[in-house]
């Protein structure tokens, strides 16, 4: 398939097209509780990425119905500003960011202890408003900072990060140009303390032995993120 | 999908599995009986019925003459949808498409897009201007668990079966089985996997569905190449399941793939 604006090569001399080397990671900063309203919110930088989270409750369910006896609801809405990309974002839910919304529940939801608050919600709400590729990573890595800022207790935070392949190459967390134009793309997301996957996608092509490598260097990425996301809590809350 | 099931049949299920059994006979890497039929709407350009057991997904493929996108300009389109019909189930609602028919969709769309199945770029007819649109519609006729799966196989299967209809006038003639077949070239199919406590089962049923802590379809190509995967579910996997359920993946993928 002819795609227009596809770069001839990706990685020239070892490097890529933005300079970082295959295994390496864009700049990542993370700001515990930014947003007032909220009780817990943070707010992501990650290469071209900005994204803002925020966590209401545990809380009243509304609609009552969807209220549960033995846990929490977890609700997870993901949404792009119409701005956020080059082409308008028409404003609104549509197949994309349903299914990531699905996912980043379905991707928190293991280490949040829903079972301390039954019939409660616990809504998080990602906003992109700027995208650079990677967006359900940024925006589950910032989810789980927000709830952690909103004092709900969980077994872990949860980082995610992505790794692929673009131009025969496994490399980490790919920008715009290696997104739209590269050969397979896996976005995961783990529970650093067990390294189990709770986020896990994939699409492009791999090889059995391609898939085992992307897989090491993603959760090597979760690693890294989940420095970063432990940091930006010492920053606002202290302790070691 | 949210669904009842009573504790002390999950823990027959869960208690079972540990002795090494299921419920209803298979091994942990069997599929139940799969029957596979085309051709089974006339007035569709392409169409399909998968049985996976007892639970039926029909496939049905409509042609459209449309635009291309203009970053893809010489391409045909793909559509996937998916329509979880109330008669399927008793926890399917009418209206809009709910979460799960919107991941059904788009796990599958994603296992045709990325193997590049279809040769899209067959389907142009005027660069820029006029392409064939594919639209690909999925129909859960009984809910019986794994979707995924039975869909994926229905929609490979209407795919192959599909004819292009002829143009007259630029206008399409629909309803004649031309000898023209939609250009096919890869085969991919997705199994699913249920985690269950610590086992890990290929295919579950309705029940198993239930009581799964997590899933993960994975859509391979004939090559035994990977093209799509999809965790679901609020449990984990470990690295070490990840793997292995793609190597069992690529074997069975054959074994579906046998079907079309």
């Amino acid at each position: 398939m002819k795609k227009i604006g596809q770069p001839k090569k990706f990685i020239i001399k070892g490097k890529r097209l933005d300079g970082r080397k295959p295994d390496e990671m864009r700049e990542v900063k993370i700001k515990a509780g930014v947003l007032e309203r909220p009780d817990g919110s943070a707010y992501l930088e990650w290469g071209g990425n900005k994204v803002l989270a925020a966590c209401y409750g545990p809380r009243e369910v509304h609609p009552r119905h969807l209220s549960m006896s033995h846990k929490a609801l977890l609700r997870c809405t993901y949404n792009m500003a119409p701005f956020s990309v080059n082409d308008r974002k028409r404003p609104g839910p549509d197949r994309r960011s349903t299914e990531i919304s699905k996912v980043t529940r379905q991707a928190l939801e293991p280490v949040v202890l829903t079972n301390l608050f039954p019939k409660t919600a616990i809504d998080v709400f990602i906003e992109i408003l700027q995208a650079n590729a990677g967006t359900r990573c940024t925006g589950i890595t910032a989810a789980s900072v927000a709830i952690a800022d909103a004092g709900i207790p969980m077994k872990d935070l949860i980082p995610a990060c992505a790794a692929g392949k673009v131009g025969g190459e496994i490399v980490l967390d790919m920008f715009d140009v290696e997104d739209n134009y590269g050969e397979a793309d896996l976005p995961i997301s783990i529970m650093p303390k067990t390294g189990d996957v709770s986020l896990l996608q994939m699409d492009g092509n791999f090889t059995e032995e391609e898939f085992k490598k992307a897989l090491n260097l993603a959760i090597n990425g979760c690693k890294e993120i989940h420095k970063v996301q432990v940091n930006a809590l010492k920053e606002k809350y202290g302790g070691n | 999908m949210d669904n009842v099931l009573s504790d002390i049949k999950k823990d027959y299920i869960v208690n079972l599995l540990k002795q090494g059994k299921r419920e209803d006979g298979r091994g942990f890497d069997d599929y139940r009986q799969i029957e596979l039929e085309t051709g089974v709407a006339s007035k569709a350009d392409g169409s399909a019925l998968v049985k996976l057991g007892t639970n039926q997904v029909m496939a049905g493929v409509k042609l459209k003459l449309g635009v291309p996108f203009s970053d893809v300009p010489a391409s045909g389109v793909l559509m996937t949808n998916t329509e979880l019909r109330p008669m399927a189930s008793p926890t399917f609602e009418k209206g809009p498409p709910s979460e799960d028919s919107v991941e059904v969709s788009r796990v599958v769309d994603r296992g045709i897009r990325e193997s590049n199945c279809i040769d899209l770029d067959k389907l142009c007819i005027e660069e820029g201007e006029k392409v064939w649109m594919v639209f690909v519609d999925i129909h859960s006729l009984d809910y019986r668990g794994n979707l995924f799966d039975a869909a994926s196989l229905a929609c490979i299967a209407a795919l192959l079966n599909t004819s292009i209809p002829k143009i007259e006038d630029d206008r399409v003639i629909y309803g004649e089985v031309t000898k023209n077949k939609l250009p096919i070239i890869e085969k991919p199919v997705e199994t699913t996997y249920a985690k269950i406590g610590s086992d890990i089962i290929l295919d579950p049923n309705l029940e198993e569905e239930l009581v799964m802590d997590a899933r993960l379809t994975i859509a391979t190509t004939e090559k035994g190449d990977i093209c799509a995967m999809q965790k679901g579910g609020n449990g984990t996997f470990s690295q070490d399941e990840i793997l292995e359920a793609i190597s069992k993946s690529i074997i069975k993928g054959k074994e579906l793939r046998a079907y079309l």
